[in-house]
């Protein structure tokens, strides 16, 4: 009875526990099925996030390229910075160490502070930046005491130097660390020591001086701490860039520009439109921008009415004054409105309608020819022809010799100075153009504005005999093998024929060399470098009749916003001109005392360089080859 | 008669003579699992024995001793002692209640000076002992009535409720699917246990009501792991991607990367299955749970081989609790069961749970080695 019942206890047991046993395995197999799952039928999407997990890829940022003279000499190189670092976990006491430095560095309490607060932020084995921008001093110090200051150590990174500063700030530019809308999605724009072209050169040239980032593959645990490195891959070096500036040029014009209030310069060969100095002053020092200005110098540069920051060559629009008469004379020849040699009568003022109009000489010139009336800038004479020619005439040919459009030069902001129109005006202020306009045009004032660069290209066009050379800067990109040489244009003629062209040479050369010319004071001696030029005064505000009566102002009474910018366009040699040069000074005074000894002394320097210095193809190779030698991707 | 001759014979056996009775096939299979464990303890612990693989081997050999030592107990002793044993436990665990509230959170062991002891660990076998006994006495018409089944339910529930106040869930399911078996086995009707799932169900909210922030948080990162991938999640993403990235064949043995590199949490305890597989594969995974099978199928036979009712349910709860260990462990790692905290069974470091399994599996083979004694259903010796 009991042992029947105990049997069918036990088959009961054996039922169950066989269907347990089942679903036990059943269980398993399902585990089995997972297990096929992420590691058959998944195995590539895990494998390929262990490996993300496990590999830390680390750009190597590539040193930035160079510029350089057209010499080879070295505008702008990168400069090892040291600075010291300390990695906390290898300190014994950080309390200790921070305080052996603080005597070698002289730390102050806030640098105390930023740094225990960034130690803070941060793992204990990546290194924390004690100092940076080290002087050498400093750096030895460090080294010498190193035994006593575990976990301390220099670590050195790379910086952008200028060593000509504020000479060359407009035309380089400078680099910056990226701003938010620069970020490409390119991870080297966000290394931490990465900067980018902010302005010049360094900005319309940046995607090639920046060179290929390298990569390093590191094994990091899951704490971050490096492993070890699994790969490396070197990246290029960014390529250097030779300019067409001759450093010893530029400085000299910077020297001499300094005299001045405020006053921008340019110097270019005529037949290539290489320019040889492209100068503005006041300048700032642009290692000020690498090294993190402050605020406080930021707005004195801003607030400075001499404008420091704006590359007055390249974007100052200034009347041209009577540099402009060529324009109105080759207009004038072409359109055949008056003979080279009929002479128009000066009495010192011209009358149109009611209004009369000024000669600068109050006792007029009497009768003067053309070259004549170059020579000694007769206003008369070009209020008459600019009255026979209208305004459209005068400013198609202007627009020929490169002015009222940027020259399109590889720099930012260049501006586009102003060539008036009939049209231009009706469209700008809906009004027609008056006839005394164009009287005022015709010798550089009223709408007419043209920019430092334009004038010595126009100028250029004038003396190559009317080839339409454009102005570069650049020369060469070079990648340390091969120089990219940009090939010469070959230059489109601008259709002047030779005897107009003769003529305003002719007037030109009188300018400074003929006796009566308004720059003979200016003129250059040696008959072998002699200059032909223009001078040019423009008046920034109206005079008055009364102001007429009473005599015109002795230039330091008149507040120095008030006064005439002084312009000078030169070239020389006369007989084979090779370089053309401009000069403005800003509210200088007049064009013949104050701009046309600048651009004299200008054009002997740069016929002086062409001598002592004439330019070595290989050279450029040669200063190439130097660097090649140099490491390639490394912080 | 025969029987019973044999089994008269079986009791008059020396302790040399149970020696030879003991199951040593199952023991191989026990020991070749540990080896794993030792090989996997060594590589997490870089390449050397330190600080796990040596210590684990120490406590195996130890455990290993203990577990012949208690196979050759006759499970009679076990079965007069049972309640005994049972009350000891729930008195350890109301200490261990009460020591945790005085030092201000949650406590699991008791310092004993010379060692940490688990109570928990005692009552997942004082429990299988009690509720064995129980299903052993009770009349198997008695069986299908309610009321007989509210002691055992009561006896069930109690520490399942102490444990999981502890708070340790992984143990509280495991006390509970390991009661649920054997009242099973014992003969509870099938509807009942379809009743008691429907009333589980029901109580889950009220369930939830009762767990710590951070278990509510173990069970959401369960259902929904890349919510959280830097916080509560991490360990089980880390985990798939260990396990998946392991592929067929593993990335050889101290290869593993997430393993080495620190990015697999808790890889010597709780995570060793994944640290395994990456290095070995599903192959080593495979490996792994045939062992575990071999084990789970061992149980079942000595289960029914068993002639005492006792010895059957006893045999059979050892190891349906190794087994809820190994599953539960092992679908946590996969990402199947939320993180609970269950060690991979004779595989994780840990003195304790190696120890109370060997432990188990002594009572396990002591059922095989006493597979023919009877016992009668008010405890005494049928002859």
């Amino acid at each position: 009875m009991g042992r029947q019942r105990d049997q069918d206890r036990a088959k009961q047991f054996t039922r169950r526990a066989l269907v347990m046993g089942g679903a036990q395995l059943g269980l398993f197999g399902a585990l089995v099925a997972r297990m096929y799952f992420l590691q058959v039928v998944e195995r590539d999407k895990y494998a390929t996030l262990a490996e993300e997990n496990r590999i830390n890829l680390r750009l190597l940022a590539p040193p930035r390229g160079r510029l350089l003279d057209r010499y080879g000499d070295v505008l702008a190189e990168n400069q090892l910075n040291y600075r010291v670092v300390v990695i906390p976990e290898q300190t014994g006491s950080i309390e200790a160490t921070l305080e052996g430095l603080t005597h070698l560095l002289s730390l102050s309490e806030a640098d105390i502070k930023r740094i225990l607060r960034d130690m803070a932020r941060q793992r204990r084995f990546l290194p924390v930046t004690i100092k940076d921008n080290l002087a050498w001093e400093e750096v030895s110090r460090i080294a010498v005491n190193a035994q006593d200051l575990p976990g301390v150590q220099i670590d050195v990174g790379s910086s952008r130097n200028y060593p000509d500063g504020a000479a060359l700030a407009h035309v380089l530019g400078y680099v910056a660390p990226p701003a938010e809308a620069d970020l490409t999605g390119d991870p080297l724009l966000e290394l931490p020591d990465f900067r980018i072209g902010r302005a010049g050169v360094e900005r319309v040239y940046d995607l090639a001086l920046r060179g290929k980032a390298g990569t390093s593959q590191i094994e990091v645990n899951a704490a971050g701490r490096p492993i070890r490195e699994l790969a490396r891959v070197n990246g290029e070096p960014g390529l250097d860039l030779a300019l067409t500036l001759d450093l010893h040029l530029q400085r000299y014009a910077m020297e001499r520009l300094a005299k001045e209030e405020s006053a921008a310069a340019a110097v270019m060969e005529v037949d290539t439109g290489e320019v040889l100095a492209l100068a503005s002053s006041p300048s700032f020092d642009p290692n000020d921008f690498n090294r993190g200005i402050t605020a406080a110098q930021y707005r004195a540069l801003l607030g400075n009415d001499k404008t420091p920051l704006i590359n007055k060559a390249i974007a100052g629009q200034y009347a041209p004054g009577s540099t402009f008469k060529m324009m109105v004379a080759f207009a004038a020849l072409e359109a055949g409105v008056i003979q080279p040699d009929s002479r128009v009568a000066c009495p010192g003022h011209y009358e149109l309608g009611d209004t009369r109009f000024h000669c600068w000489k109050k006792g007029g010139h009497g009768a003067l020819s053309m070259i004549d009336a170059i020579a000694q800038s007769c206003d008369v004479y070009f209020y008459e022809v600019s009255r026979r020619l209208g305004i459209d005439k005068i400013s198609a040919m202007a627009r020929r010799f490169g002015l009222g459009k940027a020259v399109a030069i590889d720099l930012p902001g260049e501006k586009d100075g102003l060539m008036p129109t009939r049209d231009w005006k009706l469209g700008r202020y809906g009004q027609a153009w008056a006839q005394g306009e164009s009287v005022v045009a015709g010798i550089g004032q009223g709408f007419v504005l043209a920019t430092p660069l334009q004038l010595v290209t126009m100028t250029a066009r004038i003396a190559n005999g009317g080839l339409a050379v454009s102005p570069r800067l650049t020369r060469d990109l070079v990648d340390g093998r091969r120089v990219f040489e940009r090939p010469a244009a070959k230059l489109a003629s601008l259709g002047i024929p030779a005897q107009h062209m003769a003529l305003v040479q002719r007037g030109m050369r009188n300018v400074v060399n003929d006796p009566r010319g308004t720059a003979f004071r200016a003129r250059i001696v040696d008959p072998e470098m002699a200059m032909a030029g223009k001078t040019g005064t423009s008046q920034v505000r109206r005079i008055t009749e009364e102001e007429r009566r009473v005599g015109i102002r002795k230039a330091h009474q008149v507040p120095w916003k008030e006064r005439d910018h002084a312009l000078f366009l030169g070239y020389a040699p006369v007989a084979e001109p090779k370089f053309a040069a401009a000069v403005v000074v800003e509210h200088g005074g007049g064009g013949s005392a104050v701009a046309a000894p600048i651009a004299r002394d200008l054009l002997i320097e740069v016929q002086k360089r062409a001598r002592e210095r004439p330019l070595p193809g290989a050279r450029l190779a040669e200063a190439t080859r130097e660097r090649a030698g140099e490491p390639g991707a490394g912080r | 008669m025969i029987a019973l001759g044999l089994a008269a014979g079986r009791r008059r056996l020396t302790f040399w003579g149970k020696l030879l009775q003991i199951n040593w096939g199952l023991a191989l299979v026990l020991t070749l699992v540990a080896s794993i464990g030792f090989a996997t303890l060594y590589s997490a612990g870089g390449g050397s024995f330190e600080p796990w693989s040596v210590r684990q081997m120490m406590r195996f050999g130890v455990g290993f001793v203990v577990m012949v030592a208690l196979a050759t107990v006759d499970i009679r002793i076990w079965f007069r002692w049972a309640y005994a044993i049972y009350a000891a436990a729930i008195a350890l665990l109301v200490a261990v209640e009460v020591a945790g509230r005085i030092g201000m959170g949650a406590q699991r062991w008791l310092d004993l000076g010379v060692f940490q002891f688990q109570p928990t660990e005692m009552m997942r076998v004082a429990l299988i002992m009690v509720l064995a006994r129980y299903f052993h006495c009770v009349a198997p018409e008695n069986v299908g009535r309610p009321h007989y089944l509210l002691w055992p339910a009561v006896l069930a529930l109690a520490p399942a409720f102490l444990v999981f106040k502890q708070p340790d869930l992984g143990s509280a399911v495991l006390l509970l699917s390991t009661a649920g078996a054997l009242f099973f086995l014992g003969g509870v009707r099938i509807w009942k246990f379809a009743l008691l799932g429907g009333l589980a169900i029901a109580a889950v909210p009220v369930a939830w009501s009762f767990l710590r922030d951070y278990q509510k948080q173990r069970v959401w990162t369960f259902l929904d792991p890349e919510s959280d991938p830097l916080g509560a999640g991490y360990h089980i993403i880390q985990s798939k991607i260990a396990l998946g990235s392991g592929g067929i064949w593993g990335k050889g043995y101290l290869q593993g990367t997430q393993g080495h590199l620190q990015f697999l949490p808790e890889k010597q305890t709780d995570f060793i299955f994944t640290m395994l597989t990456e290095e070995w594969g599903i192959v080593g995974g495979l490996t792994l749970l045939a062992l575990y099978t071999v084990i789970l199928l061992y149980g079942l036979a000595i289960a029914l081989r068993a002639r005492s009712q006792f010895g059957r349910l006893l045999a059979a709860g050892v190891i349906v609790s190794f087994y809820v260990y190994a599953f539960i462990n092992m679908s946590m790692v996969m990402g199947l069961l939320p993180v609970v905290g269950v060690p991979l069974p004779l595989v994780s470091y840990g003195g304790t749970s190696m120890m109370t399994l060997l432990a188990s599996f002594g009572l396990l083979i002591g059922v095989y080695v006493h597979r023919d004694v009877q016992i009668a259903r008010d405890g005494g010796v049928e002859e």
